[in-house]
């Protein structure tokens, strides 16, 4: 039934379509003028056009700001976030001056110098003041662009984490897995050959250094404290992303990678500020399968104390290895 | 030229006319546009309405659908992958240098066909017969390739991984290898045309720029694109014959894979190696059309000509060294990420060029605003938008937190595709009078613009937004994630707008194919242009000029000179005694 109707409705739009293009070749015929030659009122016609639409489009993007302000992500809650956060502020305020100037510019020009038959166009070649003008300026702008951001990288990637809490951030087809070093701060050795259904994440239990790290499905961090976030896969290139945190880092099968950074606002914080629905989430951020858009691992900022009392309820390696024995 | 018959099949089949191929390049292109088009129409109601069923699946192969009626999530991904590859490879490199490069370079350099016609013909046939391989994986029973156009392993090494990384993914790659031969016949064609064949007069000063933009275009794919065959044949080896050039350390399913040593960081090296170039090998040519469109209908020469081909060469000499800003977050090196910021964000230098030499050219103009220039002028308006986010993406530090959302896809779909979509319109619009000998018909060529310019921001604009949310691509759905659930208005908006933009393509279509048979017939410089291919007869001949070849005595820019009384001196016109030339 549908398909007769689509048919039948597809027929119409065309028979419509046919209609239009006759009729305005007839009403062409009597006003004897070629119907595609275009004319100085079509020039008026598309020139206002331009400039309405234009407009409109800027209209629309102003719009956007403004409704959609609300559903952006929220300030950084992290030391380096904010210094991202910063130069982001600043490149999307340099972004907007020069769309919101060379953009009108675009529309404007197309209804000023609408073609009129008494006009002439102005035969200007070039001017190579203007050109190295408008080089020279695009360049001393940017040089400041990258300057700041390479500055603002370096500061990311160089942070100083002589003091940070090393937990790695396991991933597979479709979830996380965290497992946090003991009081010596050391990972124990790992190896994807001994991954099976009793050690999830192949921890290799003959380095003394496995014996006393936690395995976890949620991560919980002291708000204040440097973390070393070290991440591995099994299987599929996975990429962990930390959005509050300004944090992501892609997760390699066959490589350790790593992001170091602190947090700066506790979980009950961001609750407060902005709704009781509030949580740090973990997401997968790279193409992974069929359940890539539902991989998730909850994050949890508090303070010491609370933290504290959280890790030490959690079993270590070498406890759950007794208990099995 | 050799006045031998012409059958149907070497007329319109296995034609060595480049005129005939480059429409059979368009035609090709405009239909997989529609695939591809349609595809986006699809998943895009996925995303308003997930899980939910829709009448349009019907389109679908029955198992991509689960039995509520809803989409299967990897056939989601199938989806996305499917439209990709089409657009950027099959429509708008393929669609968009295959047609205008056989169609422009003979006629504007003044030659009477490509160097090789032979070889003119494999390329488009080695296309056609990958284009047939890639919609046939559509059909397959796991599905076509789901990895993401970028098929990156393990992913895409993996039928355990997901199901279209299977004989679908098998397929994909021998079409890409087709694809890559017949685009490199194609290519050194190209050039090879432009530096020899070039008519008495022609130097290279004198080339209009939709030439030199297809020159650097073919030069970039040339280089480029060994490179992604040889990235696509180490993963056939890794996919086929057990070896590790991308696999180390995996346990998938339970079982414990062979493979050690192999890194899948190589291959995104490898992959945007090419890939980088890519992304100017689509827009180039665009831009190139943009400004022989510019300066025809504002009846002014392009401002600033030499400096146009510098930001050409300068966009293609920058773009093979900055693919490494695909992979910041790949935990490369940060020194390299450094690196990479640097050269990355220095193309906004000849990008800014373009564009104020643009608006240079619109100053003071006597603008006609044909259908072509429309799309023209939307085409320099959505390399403004969407080149400026650019900045953003570029810069490492800021790439952190918009990496991989919807920021990125808002971002390249303004900048690359709807600029070189619209660079694509203006051309079809521009020369289709020299392509059919036929007018399309203005009025329909106005609404097609005017619905398509609303409904593309209205699609793309406020992904921004999404990514700025946080929101990944290649999602499925967002409803997992409650910190998503107020996107899902912008999501509403977002498809609405599509679904509107597809069917408003339909003015497109039925204009083209109407023109072609009814449309009114056209002049013999139906613009008033100066280039060579306006000086050839309206009917289509091959040799394209029934005498000698013209010579060309002015650079091709010639529009309201003051030593002449029209407002445009062809090339063929010697210059006027004590007249100096530009």
């Amino acid at each position: 039934m549908t398909s007769i109707l689509v048919a039948i409705v597809t027929l119409l739009v065309v028979a419509a379509m046919v209609q239009i293009v006759r009729v305005s070749e007839l009403l062409a015929e009597l006003k004897k003028e070629d119907v595609n030659e275009v004319t100085e009122s079509d020039n008026k016609t598309q020139s206002i056009l331009y400039l309405v639409i234009g407009f409109g489009f800027l209209v629309f993007v102003v719009w956007q700001m403004i409704a959609w302000n609300d559903l952006l992500l929220p300030e950084a809650a992290s030391i380096h976030g904010a210094k991202i956060d910063a130069l982001m502020q600043f490149t999307m305020t340099l972004i907007l001056v020069v769309f919101f100037i060379t953009t009108p510019m675009l529309f404007i020009f197309s209804y000023l110098y609408r073609g009129k038959k008494s006009n002439n166009a102005y035969f200007f070649a070039h001017n190579n003041k203007l050109e190295l003008i408008w080089t020279i300026i695009p360049t001393i702008v940017l040089t400041g662009v990258i300057i700041y951001g390479l500055k603002t990288w370096n500061e990311t990637m160089n942070m100083d984490l002589s003091s940070a809490k090393y937990i790695e951030i396991h991933s597979k087809q479709f979830g996380w897995t965290a497992r946090y070093s003991g009081e010596d701060n050391k990972l124990g050795k790992s190896d994807f050959r001994l991954i099976d259904a009793t050690n999830a994440l192949g921890v290799d239990m003959t380095d003394n250094n496995s014996l006393d790290d936690k395995i976890t499905r949620e991560v919980h961090l002291v708000v204040d404290k440097p973390v070393l976030l070290q991440f591995r896969s099994q299987d599929i290139i996975h990429s962990a992303f930390l959005p509050h945190f300004r944090v992501q880092m892609n997760c390699v099968p066959g490589l350790i990678t790593q992001f170091g950074f602190t947090p700066t606002k506790t979980t009950a914080q961001m609750k407060q500020e902005e709704g009781e629905d509030f949580e740090y989430i973990l997401l997968c951020n790279k193409i992974c399968g069929s359940a890539h858009y539902n991989m998730q691992m909850k994050f949890i900022v508090e303070t010491q104390a609370e933290y504290d009392a959280w890790i030490a309820q959690q079993k270590t390696l070498g406890q759950k290895l007794l208990t099995q024995r | 030229m050799g006045h031998h018959k012409e059958t149907f099949i070497t007329k319109y089949i296995f034609s060595l006319d480049h005129k005939m191929i480059a429409k059979q390049f368009l035609l090709t292109g405009m239909f997989m546009a529609l695939v591809g088009m349609l595809m986006s129409a699809i998943f895009r109601v996925q995303l308003a309405n997930p899980g939910e069923s829709s009448i349009l699946y019907n389109l679908l192969p029955s198992n991509w659908v689960n039995e509520a009626g809803g989409l299967n999530p990897d056939k989601y991904l199938a989806l996305v992958t499917m439209h990709g590859t089409i657009l950027v490879f099959w429509v708008l490199t393929a669609g968009l240098s295959g047609t205008f490069a056989n169609f422009l370079i003979p006629l504007q350099i003044g030659a009477r066909d490509m160097a090789s016609g032979f070889m003119n013909m494999l390329s488009y046939w080695f296309f056609a017969i990958a284009t047939v391989v890639l919609m046939s994986s559509i059909w397959v029973e796991t599905g076509p390739a789901s990895a993401g156009w970028t098929i990156y392993p393990p992913l895409s090494a993996l039928p355990q991984a997901i199901p279209g990384s299977g004989t679908g993914m098998t397929l994909w790659l021998i079409a890409i290898t087709l694809f890559v031969v017949g685009s490199l016949l194609g290519g050194l064609n190209y050039i090879v045309t432009v530096l020899n064949l070039r008519t008495k007069g022609m130097s290279m000063k004198r080339l209009p720029l939709t030439v030199w933009a297809l020159l650097i275009t073919a030069i970039l794919g040339v280089l480029s694109f060994p490179v992604l065959l040889s990235c696509g044949l180490l993963l056939i080896f890794d996919r086929s014959f057990g070896t590790s050039f991308y696999l180390s350390d995996i346990v998938i399913n339970g079982e414990i894979l062979h493979n050690v040593g192999g890194s899948p960081i190589l291959f995104q090296h490898l992959f945007w190696f090419l890939g980088h170039p890519e992304v100017y090998i689509i827009l180039l040519p665009a831009l190139g059309i943009v400004s022989e469109v510019i300066s025809v209908n504002s009846r002014k020469p392009i401002f600033g000509y030499k400096a146009m081909v510098g930001a050409l060469l300068g966009i293609a000499f920058l773009s093979f060294i900055v693919w490494g800003h695909h992979m910041f977050m790949t935990g490369m090196n940060p020194f390299l990420g450094s690196v990479f910021t640097f050269t990355t964000l220095l193309i906004a230098i000849p990008s800014a060029i373009k564009v104020f030499n643009y608006l240079a050219t619109l100053w003071r103009g006597n603008i006609r605003f044909t259908p072509a220039m429309l799309f023209a002028i939307a085409a320099v308006s959505t390399f403004i938008t969407g080149g400026l986010t650019g900045l953003i993406l570029g810069d490492s530090a800021l790439d952190i937190n918009v990496h991989d959302t919807y920021f990125v896809v808002g971002h390249f779909h303004i900048v690359m595709g709807l600029s070189a979509i619209y660079g694509m319109l203006a051309g079809v619009y521009h020369w289709f009078p020299k392509m059919y000998g036929k007018m399309m018909n203005k009025n329909l060529g106005y609404i097609h613009f005017w619905t398509t310019f609303i409904c593309a921001y209205g699609v793309f604009f406020p992904m921004h937004f999404l990514g700025l949310a946080g929101l990944p691509r290649r999602y499925y759905s967002n409803t997992a994630f409650p910190m998503f659930d107020g996107l899902s208005d912008i999501n509403d908006i977002i498809t609405f707008f599509a679904l509107a933009g597809a069917i408003f393509q339909v003015i497109f279509i039925f204009n083209f194919i109407y023109s072609i048979f009814k449309g009114t017939k056209t002049t013999k410089n139906p613009w008033g242009s100066n280039t060579l291919e306006w000086d050839t007869p309206i009917e289509r001949i091959h040799g394209n000029w029934p005498g000698e070849l013209p010579t060309v005595h002015r650079w091709a820019y010639d529009y309201s000179n003051p030593n002449s009384d029209e407002d445009f001196i062809p090339q063929t016109v010697p210059l006027k005694e004590g007249e100096e030339e530009h």
